[in-house]
């Protein structure tokens, strides 16, 4: 039985606990709001790019002279998989869910006797991949000194895939990230970057009235290494949301938990008291009958 | 008074103009050109330079560097991959666009070395026309 001091200190050090989550849960609901403005604003810009590069893959995809970003190179041996995970815990099952999933698929790709080359951005992904994966690691990338995502660092990592694309290291890239729906519902998911996948969409059509200048190939060479970094930017914008989504549901049920666990102790601590206060009275009283 | 257009300039990171325009003046890949309402459709793309915009209140620049636009019958949208208005457009912000594409031209693979040396060129360019 815990005496009266130690259950006083117990009940301190939860309170501080609480007020620590409570805090951390403020701060990711005010992050996310922002985060969620941030994967806004961006999202004219990539279904336009988006749109545009559908039509115009649709037209030029089926010729020989299609570039390999889009047509890919030929053959799918050598796997990158791309984990983009957060830079921190805290959040639940967020980094735990994108590593199961790149995990899965690794596992898929390796039983199927293909090369897998993993690169992580964010340091928990790293983590959680490097005990089973280690050895399939090529890169890694930190984002845990930046403040703020910005175009400039998805630009970076288009810039690594792509150099590394060009020098043959693989021939399928692919990323997996964090899709956010809703503050208590984030989905890991992998999207193909590399070659460049688009959905058959109603714009192929109406594309072909288009005048290009200079010509579709021309465009589309240039827009496809915008595309990955576009894709890229809004998978981390994304991530970023999801991230502080999670990290603010996670801080709201240990806020919760930390509370009940204030007043279960609370309780326990009332009636140690009790018990003691009982006790004194007890001897108190059979003292003055024994006189 | 001519007839009017919508006009958009997207960046990745944020919308930063939408407004109904008379003309906007594009610097194209292959040359500049204007775009007025009922132009045909098009889909050019961009090189690095200023983008005027001509609409009932007046002229706007913006300086713009890659991306593309895309012109049809619902107007233009300039999809750029950084775009800022001309007046935030200082020496420094200049200096450290010139250097990434300097930096660029370093790393590029021979079969863009070209367009990406256009691109320094272009860049340079900008920055003489502003007098940075």
């Amino acid at each position: 039985m815990p005496s009266l001091k130690d259950l006083k200190n117990r009940i301190e050090s939860v309170k501080n606990t609480r007020k620590i989550t409570k805090a951390m849960q403020m701060v990711a609901a005010a992050k996310l709001r922002r985060a969620q403005e941030a994967a806004e604003s961006a999202r004219p810009f990539a279904e336009r790019m988006t749109a545009v590069m559908s039509g115009l893959a649709a037209s030029v995809g089926g010729s020989d002279s299609a570039p390999r970003l889009l047509a890919g190179t030929g053959s799918d041996q050598t796997h990158l998989l791309v984990v983009m995970t957060g830079e921190r815990g805290l959040c639940g099952g967020f980094n735990a869910n994108i590593a199961k999933l790149a995990r899965a698929r690794a596992n898929e790709l390796l039983a199927a006797g293909k090369t897998v080359k993993i690169l992580t951005v964010g340091k928990k992904g790293r983590d959680a991949m490097r005990r089973d994966y280690g050895q399939y690691f090529v890169g890694h990338v930190d984002l845990s000194e930046v403040k703020r995502i910005g175009y400039a660092n998805a630009q970076d990592i288009a810039r690594d895939l792509l150099t590394r694309f060009e020098a043959g290291e693989f021939d399928v890239a692919t990323i997996f990230y964090s899709e956010f729906e809703s503050v208590i519902s984030q989905v890991p998911t992998a999207k193909q970057i590399i070659p460049a996948q688009f959905e058959a969409s109603e714009e192929a059509g109406a594309s072909a009235v288009y005048d290009y200048e200079p010509s579709e190939e021309e465009i589309l060479a240039d827009l496809l290494p915008r595309g990955v970094a576009t894709a890229i930017f809004a998978a981390l914008l994304e991530n970023n949301a999801s991230f502080n989504g999670a990290q603010m549901s996670a801080m709201d049920n240990a806020t919760r938990n930390a509370g009940e666990m204030i007043d279960k102790l609370t309780i326990e601590f009332n009636r140690s008291r009790q018990a003691v206060i009982t006790n004194e009275l007890i001897e108190i009283i059979s003292g003055a009958e024994a006189l | 008074m001519a007839d009017t257009m919508q006009f958009d300039l997207v960046s990745p990171e944020r919308k930063l103009a939408s407004a109904q325009v008379t003309e906007v003046r594009v610097p194209g890949a292959d040359g500049d050109l204007t775009v007025m309402a009922g132009h045909a459709p098009l889909i050019a793309t961009l090189r690095p330079g200023i983008l005027v915009v001509v609409g009932p209140n007046g002229t706007e620049d913006y300086a713009v560097t890659g991306g593309f636009v895309q012109v049809d019958a619902s107007g233009v949208t300039v999809l750029a991959e950084r775009g800022l208005p001309k007046a935030e457009l200082t020496a420094a912000i200049h200096a450290e666009m010139m250097a990434e594409a300097k930096k660029t031209v370093e790393e590029a693979h021979p079969s863009v070395a070209d367009a990406a040396t256009k691109m320094l060129a272009d860049m340079e360019a900008l920055g003489t026309h502003m007098s940075l």
